[in-house]
């Protein structure tokens, strides 16, 4: 079956595999037989069945050619090598086993890579991540190129899973144990230069300009050119691949010999798991577990370890969550409204206050001419200095080299008045949350800009159609709620009215994509999504301290329960004078289901000059420069005033109190409307308000807790607390009908 | 302290002496050297030698301008007799139009001289001369590395020289193309009708460059400038660290991308797909042909030049032709171990300055001189510093025969700067290449490679040597003198510089 030497040498091209390859194929130049992967279906590789299959035919015929010496593994798509395994073929098993013997055969097949008998590099351009580098490192040599697409990582923890190809197993060996910990654990990205230093990969390249071919295609031949020189390199023993050992290394080797060492690692990295997940996490554990069970066991312990976690840790209802959100966030990558007609290409902004200079600060570094306007000079120059501070930020981190912030900084112009906003594209005014000086803004604007441009406005809560009642072109008007800080918070809430055009709509998610942003599209409303669903969760802690409940008790219940940042926290981020703000407006819209907590506990705050962080005092006392935070002791006369009598409520029900009125506002949401479906209202919920990651969002925690169960507990709430923990009908009707399900 | 202040010397001139790769950043100082304790005395010295080199020089070069003399005249008929049958008919045969433009005025390089190309710190002091002190409207000099306390270099050379204080003198600065912005500058202010005689030169000094205190020193320094007290003098001296000593090199890499030049070569050739083998042969061709023409007389521009305490130097010393196996054994200089630009194949720094004398053609017929070439159509053009570092060439070439009205053909001689053998050959083929023409000009069609049988037959950066500054002018000349000795009457000179720039030229053959 297999061909002649001769025939394989002068056929470079596949014409010898009977039935035609679609994914996987190689050619023989001179000894060296390049692998090269291909998925057509999808613009990245995934090592999907179909590839998994052809993959292990051409390593064998790869095996059994005599005129083959060794192998280059290499992607022919331009920009990614193999972007991790195929994830629906891990939610298409039913049961661990079935999971664990998916990641038995995966280890298989890399097993069989890294006892090759030739040598195989593995020529790496683009993301190289989970299954990818796994895959890579089962080889003898990796060279990658410097582009910056080209990064490295084990990213399966987020997804709730762990590296089930042996990643637990080699990469301990390869970058060293606390290494391994650190990229598992985090799943971070990791640059080709960093993974050189840590000895991921042997060699690098560069990635070149223009020749006689474009750019990435001639950067690929390369890049093969230089592979096939390593992989003869090997053979005929120029490149050696047992590394000369370093002084440190030897140490460190030493040091990592003594089993005291090791088990006190393992007792560090745990602790340090445990305190940054709070144990709703199970994945960062069961990693230990399977390093553990590798280096103190040996290898058939390690590996039957990690296959079994890995087939636990799919089955469970986190990585269920997190796979969710992944989903979710690719789909609110994507511009489900089209191609806008015209590209925004000068980008004008009102206001250079905390939002307007940080959505400057996201949109000059995409190539965008962006004009920062603001109504007095130190108003602007603290924009434009806030701009500076975010970009020199990256130089300090050598993310983009001084040169570049400057170069970005070039497309960034700061006024006083509406000149040059004759050629804008569109507006984003983030100046003041008041309606009358929103209307003011918008008729001065539309008097200077041209009749294609579109006004966004920038606001938390007030509806846009009332912010639209002033302008002569409705159709041009669009919300756009950016969240706080702009270049950290993913989130991107779009709000649009029934009058606000499609092409508009286009043109604004287009612009946020732009800015790397995850998008949410929403109806107009009082509050939209994002802040109506907040207003009564911080109602309802305002209550709790009224209760007599310390802030930091409260922030340490709702950060166990998942959320990233306490309740009593996250109210003075927010700013009590906003949260106070909304929270009356809310109140007015929605009536007593936004009641709960006393509105005037937090006018007497402000009143008293407590607004949160901006002025150093909230909930908390914050000194510059210190890290830790005491409770302001000077609310407790204010919480006194409004007291409570406080009915005997365990740690869960102050938990469950908060949440169901999340969740609820969420559910309600969906019912009238405001929400285009549960996938947008997950992300939503997570990417901008910090809805516990690990529960994948309202609508997911919803499936997964049951319906019943969340009615039963708010009917509960109801009888004691009153009206504004009534189930909406859309929930009832899902604890009715426990077929009813948010996501299939 | 008299000892380190020695020692320091010492390590300086072995460091500038070495045979230095173009594109390397200076950077093999280690942390613990002693040059770092004596940034005033290097800049007192920098100072004085400076003047004085860059103003023998510039007298040097006069000299050599053929003035109104019984003797110079026989020797330049006996020249052109020597030459005249052969070539006179190739010219004729040829049959070309010339360049002139009505209402354009014609420029003519009347002469163009240098000094030997030396390897770097082995320059010195030359005689003064005798030339009218008034025969020059304006002196404009092309220089990379700045003095700072000499930032108008021209102007303090001019009068060192002992030139008339009346003659007004800048300084001018492109990179490796600083020397022909001094002559197209030159010729703007003949066209204008400003000038009618101009002395346009370049000249560096890779053997002195100034090295600055790191900018922590600087820093400390200056705040003790400011300091009133003791005390706030001694706790800045007190806050001095063994880091603040380290001294800061002129690094011969890009500002904006960082990048060393000898790196971009080197992906520059990566990207064309030109090979090591292609780029030693290259590299061979040009200090054989180097060699041949200094053998044979033909590098006439090089005048000599006494070293003090040396003996004279009279030729270029970086001529070393090689053999392939030999050149076959260097390792890659930037890209390791897998790259293809090494020492050989790049060109090496080197000191040396060269001048040229442009005058309008009617005022050098009345002074009676005998002018060597028309200065016709030129072009700068710039592009991406990062992937696009070296392709001036490319870029420039087709933009200047467009506005001759030339094609490829109707140039009989060509002369490129070599900054690498990889960067001339990954030229040769963007000229060659419609995609690159139609992808990366806008142009139709490409205007094709020059016949390398007219192209660099003198040698060229890669053996003769690259001080920044005076390349151009070297370049130029050679294209006149070699369309006298080979009877052609159309030149093109083309060069690429950092930034991302280059610059091309059209020289027309004077009438003889």
């Amino acid at each position: 079956k297999c061909p002649s030497h001769h025939e394989s040498v002068i056929n470079t091209k596949w014409e010898f595999s009977p039935p035609a390859r679609t994914h996987v194929n190689y050619e023989v130049k001179e000894d060296v037989a390049v692998i090269r992967m291909n998925d057509p279906t999808s613009k990245v590789n995934t090592l999907s069945v179909q590839m998994q299959n052809e993959m292990i035919e051409v390593f064998n015929e790869v095996l059994a050619n005599d005129a083959v010496q060794s192998a280059v593994l290499i992607s022919s798509k331009p920009g990614c090598f193999i972007a991790g395994a195929d994830i629906n073929m891990i939610q298409a098993c039913n049961t661990s086993e079935e999971v664990t013997k998916l990641s038995q055969e995966g280890q298989k097949m890399f097993a069989r890579i890294e006892k090759s008998p030739k040598p195989i590099v593995a020529a790496i351009n683009g993301p190289c991540l989970g299954g990818g580098l796994e895959f890579a490192i089962a080889c003898q040599y990796r060279v990658a190129t410097k582009s910056k697409k080209t990064v490295l990582g084990t990213p399966e923890v987020m997804l709730g899973l762990l590296p089930g190809a042996g990643g637990t197993q080699r990469l301990p060996k390869m970058v060293g144990i606390p290494g391994a910990f650190d990229m598992m654990l985090t799943g971070r990205n990791i640059r080709a230069d960093k993974a050189k230093k840590m000895g991921l990969v042997h060699q690098l390249v560069d990635p070149l300009g223009p020749g006689l071919k474009s750019p990435e295609e001639r950067t690929i031949e390369y890049l093969e050119e230089v592979a096939i020189q390593c992989a003869k390199g090997i053979v005929n023993k120029k490149i050696s691949l047992t590394k000369e050992k370093g002084m440190m290394q030897k140490v460190q080797d030493y040091v990592m010999g003594i089993e005291f060492v090791r088990q006190q690692i393992y007792k560090t990295v745990t602790a340090k798991v445990m305190k940054m997940s709070k144990g709703l996490y199970p994945a960062p554990l069961k990693i230990i577990e399977s390093v553990k069970a590798g280096l103190e066991q040996g290898p058939d312990s390690g590996y039957l370890a990690e296959a079994q976690n890995f087939g636990k840790l799919a089955m469970t209802s986190e990585s269920n969550a997190l796979i969710g959100l992944y989903h979710g966030q690719v789909a609110c990558k994507k511009n489900r409204f089209g191609v806008p007609e015209r590209p925004v290409k000068n980008l004008a902004i009102l206001g250079a206050g905390l939002m307007g200079a940080g959505i400057a600060q996201v949109t000059v570094d995409k190539g965008i001419h962006t004009v920062l306007k603001d109504t007095t000079v130190e108003g602007l120059s603290r924009g434009q200095q806030q701009v500076y501070k975010g970009l020199n930020d990256k130089t300090k981190k050598k993310t983009i080299t001084s040169f570049e912030r400057d170069f970005t900084l070039a497309s960034l112009t700061g006024q006083l008045d509406y000149s040059g906003f004759e050629k804008a594209d569109m507006v984003i005014e983030a100046v003041f949350e008041d309606l009358n000086i929103k209307h003011r803004v918008i008729k001065e604007v539309e008097a200077v800009i041209p009749p294609h441009c579109i006004f966004a406005t920038n606001t938390s809560a007030l509806p846009i159609k009332d912010i639209a009642a002033a302008s002569i072109r409705p159709e041009k008007v669009i919300g756009m709620h950016y969240f706080s800080p702009v270049d950290k918070m993913q989130l991107l809430e779009i709000i649009t009215t029934d009058k606000t055009s499609k092409d508009t709509t286009a043109s604004a998610v287009a612009v946020g994509l732009k800015q790397g942003k995850v998008i949410i599209v929403v109806g107009d409303g009082p509050g939209f999504y994002t802040t109506r669903c907040l207003a009564p969760m911080l109602a309802e802690a305002v209550r709790l301290l009224q209760e007599g409940v310390d802030p930091k008790k409260l922030d340490a219940l709702t950060t166990g329960f998942g959320f990233p940042v306490g309740a009593a926290t996250l109210a003075d981020e927010v700013g009590i004078d906003v949260a106070a703000h909304v929270a009356e407006d809310l109140g007015k819209a929605f009536g007593s289901r936004f009641g709960g907590g006393n509105v005037e506990v937090l006018k007497t705050m402000v009143e008293k000059g407590f607004k949160g962080r901006k002025s150093g005092k909230g909930c908390y006392v914050y000194t510059p420069g210190l890290k830790s935070k005491d409770v302001n002791p000077d609310i407790e006369d204010v919480l006194e005033k409004y007291k409570l009598t406080p009915n005997p409520s365990s740690d869960s029900d102050v938990q469950y109190r908060l949440v169901s009125r999340f969740v609820n506002e969420a559910v309600m949401c969906l019912q009238e409307g405001i929400l285009n479906g549960p996938v947008e209202g997950d992300i939503g919920a997570v990417f901008g308000l910090g809805f516990p990651p690990c529960l994948g969002g309202p609508f997911r925690f919803v499936d997964t807790f049951g319906a019943n169960k969340l009615v039963e507990k708010m009917k509960r709430y109801e009888e004691v607390y009153g009206n504004h923990f009534t189930p909406c009908q859309l929930l009832l009707d899902h604890a009715k009908d426990s077929s009813k399900r948010f996501h299939k | 302290m008299r000892q380190s202040l020695w020692r320091g010397f010492c390590v300086t001139s072995r460091l500038f002496s070495n045979h230095r790769v173009y594109g390397c950043s200076l950077q093999p100082v280690g942390q613990n050297y002693w040059i770092t304790a004596l940034p005033t005395l290097l800049i007192w010295t920098t100072l004085f030698v400076l003047t004085d080199k860059m103003a023998s020089m510039l007298m040097n070069s006069l000299r050599c301008c053929p003035p109104v003399n019984p003797a110079w005249a026989v020797q330049y008929a006996t020249r052109s007799l020597s030459t005249s049958v052969q070539l006179h008919a190739q010219v004729q045969t040829k049959s070309k139009k010339t360049l002139a433009k009505p209402g354009v005025k014609n420029i003519v390089l009347v002469e163009g001289v240098r000094t030997p190309f030396l390897l770097s710190g082995t320059t010195g002091l030359l005689h003064k001369t005798s030339l009218p002190k008034d025969a020059v409207d304006y002196i404009i000099y092309g220089t990379v590395i700045q003095e700072v306390k000499t930032s108008n270099v021209a102007r303090e050379a001019s009068l060192g020289a002992g030139f008339s204080d009346k003659i007004p003198s800048h300084t001018v600065t492109m990179a490796c193309i600083s020397s022909n912005v001094a002559m197209t500058t030159g010729v703007g202010l003949i066209t204008a009708g400003q000038c009618d005689t101009i002395v346009a030169g370049g000249v560096e000094f890779m053997s002195d460059v100034p090295i600055r205190h790191s900018r922590k020193m600087r820093k400390t320094m200056l705040a003790l400038n400011r300091a009133k007290t003791l005390g706030q003098r001694l706790s800045l001296i007190g806050s001095i660290r063994m880091a603040h000593l380290t001294p800061e090199l002129p690094a011969v890499a890009e500002f904006s991308t960082a990048e060393t030049m000898g790196h971009s070569a080197d992906r520059l050739a990566a990207a064309f797909g030109v090979t090591r083998l292609e780029q030693d042969e290259f590299a061979l061709r040009s200090h054989t042909l180097a060699k041949q023409a200094q053998d044979a007389g033909l590098l006439s521009d090089v005048i000599s030049f006494k070293v003090p305490g040396r003996d004279t130097v009279a030729k270029d010393n970086g001529i070393r032709p090689s053999s392939m196996e030999q050149l076959a054994k260097l390792k890659p200089a930037f890209i390791k171990p897998h790259g293809t630009v090494t020492a050989a194949n790049s060109s090496f720094l080197t000191d040396g300055a060269s001048a040229v004398l442009i005058m309008s053609e009617e005022k050098a017929l009345a002074m009676g001189y005998k002018p060597k070439a028309y200065l016709r159509d030129f072009v700068f053009v710039s592009q991406d510093p990062k992937d696009q570092l070296l392709l001036g060439p490319a870029y420039g070439t087709p933009k200047v025969l467009a506005r001759a009205g030339l094609t490829m053909d109707d140039i009989d001689v060509f002369e490129f700067h070599e900054a690498f053998a990889g960067q001339i050959m990954a030229n040769l083929k963007a000229l060659d290449s419609d995609w690159f023409a139609q992808t990366y000009m806008g142009r139709k069609a490409k205007v094709g490679a020059p016949a390398m049988e007219k192209f660099n037959l003198w040698g060229g950066s890669l053996s003769l040597g690259h001080p920044f500054g005076a390349t151009g002018c070297r370049l130029v000349t050679t294209v006149a003198h070699r369309l006298l000795k080979e009877g052609g009457q159309y030149g093109l000179v083309a060069a690429c510089a950092a930034g991302g720039q280059g610059h091309a030229m059209v020289i027309e053959a004077y009438p003889q």
